[in-house]
């Protein structure tokens, strides 16, 4: 038996919340530079748990940012392509770093977290396989008048499943109700400050909790002490992600990936593709206008064998493109994948066939999600 | 009959010139959830070593390589529909294969219960 391992060239730190995952039985994996728990009782169980009850995820890898001062929502349009000083305090929104050829450096939450009409204030949480490359972006791009900070002395909880307002209502009371899918808050909790988004990244109801470091395993143990609360690991956190047709970054989206192929217009807002000004503008809205040549899409595979990252499409003969994500689809129940097709073939209902282990695989292109999002979106 | 085991985490469990084959119950454990099996083709003649079967789980594929050379008699229909019984008894319900041995002598370079237990103890 043989595993295909990607070696990380350094050795893998810790993070805040090591010694609990070991302690509560995680098979422990170096990710994005991180010893990061895969699993603890298994994939399925806990993906299952997750779309049923609540899942509680640390994503302390990630990188979480703090961009202010006056000109901040400004300076961040000069490289995001989202409306940011339309965001208003309070607000979340999904955006792109873009290189000057329109390809996507990272995708990220941005969060107006401005108090009482101080100083313009923005939290970024980033992908932390790219992190570093982010803050080296941001030094390099952002005027000198404006700062940015590396919270590394905070961890990051994903809370997130059907059931995940109804536990965080009972260990931070208060918050869960004054918020909407994509916004933002503050919270006390244990004397400390506690920041809550109502976000994720499952396609169900969620949280996250950025927590200071040395607070976040009591927190992870209150949280999972509730009864509809156990940790998930990254395994369930990929197949949740995938089944609900969100992008992962270094697999689905790169820096030679544009936000049109990838099927992410929504993140370009309509002031920005109006007043342009962001990296790649030309080409982005050029491509906007006259349409992609490729298309990220889903793909319902056709019986048991799950098909993975770098498998070849074809139309007939003719290689048309590849997949970027793949694997068995627990609540779907049967394997499903994403990838890029060129835009001919990108039309739901039409047939492909994916080249795996030599076999020629059917896989039919499918609208995303694979499983309805169920935010919660309060009734205004 | 006789059990052995191979640094790459299969067993072979032998009887006169007839093996049957399958992953270890730390190889399963390693894996996680089992969502797939691909079978050898039965009559398909093998060497020691080559890749016969492809264990998917939910987050990865995995070659078995066969223990000895031989050619395979009879696989686990079973695990078409139950690919889970890998997980649930790796080293019994859930075997993948048999096989004729072509040449036992392959057998004296495999571990035994004790030696593969050992061998684990060490990784």
């Amino acid at each position: 038996m043989s595993e295909d391992h990607i070696e990380e060239p350094i050795a893998p730190e810790a993070l805040p919340l090591d010694a609990w995952h070991r302690a509560r039985g995680a098979r422990m994996v170096p990710f994005a530079g991180y010893l990061m728990p895969i699993q603890y009782e298994g994939i399925i169980a806990e993906h299952e748990w997750t779309r049923t009850n609540a899942g509680l995820f640390d994503v302390s890898h990630m990188g979480q940012l703090i961009v202010s001062g006056e000109g901040a929502a400004e300076a961040l349009e000069t490289l995001l392509p989202g409306d940011i000083s339309a965001l208003k305090p309070g607000r979340v929104r999904y955006s792109l770093l873009l290189n000057e050829d329109g390809g996507i450096l990272d995708d990220l939450m941005v969060t107006n977290v401005t108090q009482n009409d101080g100083e313009p204030t923005y939290y970024l949480v980033v992908n932390g396989a790219t992190k570093w490359d982010d803050i080296g972006h941001l030094r390099e791009f952002l005027p000198d008048e404006i700062s940015l900070n590396h919270l590394d002395d905070r961890a990051l909880l994903a809370l997130q499943g059907p059931r995940a307002a109804e536990a965080l209502e009972r260990v931070i009371p208060g918050i869960a109700d004054t918020l909407s899918f994509m916004q933002a808050g503050n919270a006390k909790w244990n004397g400390v400050d506690v920041g809550v988004g109502r976000s994720g990244y499952t396609g169900e109801d969620g949280f996250e909790l950025s927590v200071p470091a040395e607070q976040a395993e009591a927190l992870a143990e209150e949280l999972c002490a509730q009864d509809m609360v156990k940790p998930v690991g990254l395994g369930a956190r990929d197949s949740l992600r995938l089944e609900a047709g969100l992008p992962l970054y270094g697999h689905d989206l790169d820096e030679n990936t544009d936000p049109v192929t990838a099927d992410l217009s929504f993140a370009l807002s309509k002031k920005r593709r109006e007043s342009g000004g962001f990296p790649g503008a030309d080409k982005i809205l050029s491509l906007l206008a006259h349409g992609p040549s490729a298309k990220r899409v889903g793909l319902m595979i056709e019986g048991r064998m799950a098909v993975r990252e770098g498998a070849a499409i074809h139309a007939g003969e003719a290689r048309i493109g590849t997949v970027t994500s793949g694997g068995f689809a627990p609540s779907v129940g049967q394997p499903i994948a994403m990838g890029y097709v060129e835009a001919g073939h990108a039309l739901p209902g039409t047939k492909l066939t994916v080249e795996m282990r030599g076999k020629a695989i059917t896989a039919t292109v499918t609208d995303m999600p694979f499983v309805p999002h169920r935010y919660f979106r309060k009734k205004s | 009959m006789t059990i052995y085991f191979t640094e790459d985490h299969e067993w072979i469990s032998v009887e006169g010139s007839t093996g049957i084959v399958g992953i270890t119950d730390h190889a399963q454990e390693q894996l996680g959830d089992i969502t797939f099996v691909e079978l050898p083709e039965v009559g398909s003649d093998y060497g020691k070593g080559d890749s016969v079967s492809v264990v998917d789980s939910v987050k990865a594929a995995s070659d078995v390589y066969t223990p000895v050379s031989g050619t395979v008699t009879e696989v686990n229909t079973d695990l078409e529909e139950q690919p889970e019984l890998v997980n649930n008894d790796a080293e019994g319900e859930g075997w993948l294969f048999k096989v004729t041995l072509s040449d036992k002598s392959e057998l004296e370079g495999l571990m035994d219960e004790d030696a593969y237990k050992t061998f684990l103890e060490s990784l």
